[in-house]
């Protein structure tokens, strides 16, 4: 009974200093941005934050000591009618209202709220219009190396890691016994073979799309997971709708090209039905086809951001009570929702894989005569 | 009222509709499990993916929201 | 509204990573990985049907097995039952051999009894004719006196005479 009590009260005072550590570090975060809020308003506005973590950004900002910022600055890359024009971010000096006008290749940019806008020929200082969006400029077409296309590529790196790893393990080990990673990576592969792909689109034809369903769901799984490390926060790739878009856009090209006669038979002349059912029913049909996708994107965006937002919104409550009396609590409920988030990475993740299946097993599907 | 707030009560009353859907299908599932323990893997996947679709009939609520933000 | 607006390079590079990561993936992980999960669970039904043929193989055999022995058995039996057939047969045999020289030599016997019995009925006979002769003779003599006599006697000798 001592022991147990002894164990008890340690793991009480281990939990309450590791909330009291990561409170620190998600605030030390928050305080940067609250500085530079205060700076130019004077008030928090928790919205504008929340908004600032949970989209994109031209580079890593780490950590604020005093008055010196520390940022990962990465490649900014971007398309005008100068033709290729490339800086760092750190171009930028951490600034994200267009205070710092960039001279790049004969162009002017300024960074307002992560975007990047070239100022029109002549204009030396951003000008916002009434609807808060910069006036004066024009939009190049960016294809930067922001944060969360570096994410990425970490993440396909680890892809690459694990994967191909455990396939090599195979190759070594007799009678292809999984060892090492190889016996970590078996259940999930066979589970996404059992579970997704056979039920979903069927025996013979799984095989083909057992490649695609893989990568979409350790990709998407693993973007999750990073988008929820605290000190990357706000990489959050997949709660990001380019992401979710390309993603889904992927599942009906499959979809679509891989749709046989039938398919395409119950989308355009609905047999069994009476001829104005089938006329009625076509346009239902067809754009069915394409919310099938979109609302794809939709979830996994909506899920991941909102997991984000709520984390977020937590976190301010601190500063919008302005005492630190309320830490705890929001400490306490953003570490529970932090954990659901955890599983909502691997829902999320599987959602989309079997979804995805679904939809090829209905355009692959051999329908017997009704 | 701002059209923020609009959207702000909106975004609630979606989660409202996506509560009660998704408490049916849990409410449902549970029973089913109760009544059929050997298929309860079935029941939890499908009961899983239904919660998905309900769920993302709230998000759209929420991304309407979030037009707005 | 930023937020539902898709960025363009991010459309552009996640296209080009997923494109990147599912043509490697294919060729370097997936195919190596389901090719041997399959082939072990090609290999593991292999070795289950080997073990079932085995198994049925065994049984075949057993089932040989026990039938010569019940061949063996059953060859075991009809020599036992030959033996004991022929055993019996040739005691049989025997008691009636026995048998039938018995009753050959109290055949014999009987005959020469017979035969023995016949000559000495004969001989007694003969002794008897003769002794009546002698009688007779004796009566005769004596009685040749008295007629009427004479006569019963002689009757009553003869038919004492004729005994056999």
């Amino acid at each position: 009974m001592n022991l147990s009590a002894i164990r008890t009260l340690f793991l009480g005072i281990f939990l309450v200093t590791s909330f009291a550590s990561y409170s620190q570090n998600e605030s030390s975060a928050l305080e940067e941005t609250l500085l530079e809020e205060n700076e130019k308003e004077n008030k928090f506005d928790p919205k504008s934050m929340i908004m600032h973590h949970v989209k994109d950004a031209y580079g890593f900002h780490i950590i604020d000591i005093g008055e010196k910022k520390y940022s990962i600055s990465l490649p900014i890359i971007l398309w005008t009618d100068n033709g290729l024009t490339t800086f760092m971010s750190s171009a930028f000096d951490h600034d994200y209202y267009g205070n710092v006008v960039v001279e790049s290749n004969g162009g002017k940019f300024v960074n307002y709220k992560e975007k990047i806008y070239q100022l029109n020929p002549g204009e030396d200082t951003l000008v916002k219009g009434e609807d808060g969006y910069p006036a004066n400029t024009t939009k190049p077409l960016d294809i930067s190396i922001t944060k969360n296309v570096f994410m990425m590529w970490v993440s396909m790196l680890v892809l690459f890691l694990i994967f191909i790893g455990a396939a090599r393990k195979y190759k070594k080990s007799e009678n292809f016994i999984p060892k090492g990673i190889a016996s970590f990576v078996e259940p999930l592969v066979l589970f996404i073979r059992d579970e997704v792909a056979i039920p979903m689109i069927g025996e013979k034809k799984y095989a083909r799309y057992m490649p695609y369903l893989l990568t979409v769901f350790f990709f998407i799984w693993l973007n999750n997971i990073f988008g929820l490390i605290p000190i990357i926060n706000g990489a959050n790739l997949t709660g990001n709708i380019a992401f979710t878009l390309t993603m889904a856009t992927f599942t009906f090209i499959i979809t679509t090209f891989s749709g046989n006669k039938s398919y395409w038979k119950h989308i355009f002349w609905m047999p069994g039905v009476p001829v104005p059912m089938k006329i009625f029913l076509m346009p239902i049909e067809i754009v069915g086809m394409f919310t099938k996708p979109i609302s794809l994107m939709i979830r996994l965006f909506a899920n991941i951001t909102a997991g984000h937002i709520i984390i977020l919104a937590l976190m301010s409550l601190i500063f919008i009570f302005n005492t630190v009396a309320i830490a705890p609590v929001s400490v306490a409920f953003s570490l529970f929702i932090i954990v659901i988030e955890i599983v909502v990475t691997a829902i999320q993740a599987y959602i989309f894989t079997i979804l995805s299946a679904l939809y090829f097993g209905m355009a692959t599907e051999e329908h017997e005569h009704h | 009222m701002t059209i923020t707030g609009i959207a702000a009560i909106g975004a609630g009353l979606a989660a409202i509709g996506a509560g009660m859907g998704i408490g049916r299908i849990g409410g449902s599932a549970m029973e089913a499990m109760a009544r059929q323990p050997e298929i309860q893997g079935k029941i939890q996947t499908s009961a899983l993916i239904l919660a998905a679709f309900v769920e993302a009939v709230a998000l759209f609520g929420v991304v309407v929201a979030l037009l707005q933000g | 509204m930023d937020l539902v607006t898709p960025g363009f390079g991010l459309v552009f590079w996640t296209a080009i990573t997923f494109l990147i990561l599912l043509f490697i993936l294919k060729k370097f992980a997936w195919k190596p990985i389901l090719g041997a999960v399959s082939s072990r669970e090609e290999s593991i039904k292999d070795a289950l049907a080997a073990a079932e043929a085995a198994r049925r193989e065994m049984e075949n055999l057993q089932a040989d097995n026990e039938r010569i022995l019940q061949e063996a058995r059953a060859e075991r039996e009809a020599m036992l039952k030959d033996a004991r057939d022929m055993k019996n047969k040739m005691i049989a045999d025997a008691k009636e051999d026995a048998k039938q020289t018995a009753d050959k030599m109290i055949a014999q016997a009987q005959e020469a009894i017979q035969s023995e019995k016949k000559a000495a009925i004969a001989e007694l006979k003969g002794q008897v004719a003769s002794l009546s002769l002698e009688i007779a003779e004796k009566v005769v003599k004596q009685e040749l006196s008295n007629k009427g006599q004479q006569e019963k006697l002689v009757e009553d000798m003869l038919g004492k005479a004729t005994l056999n």
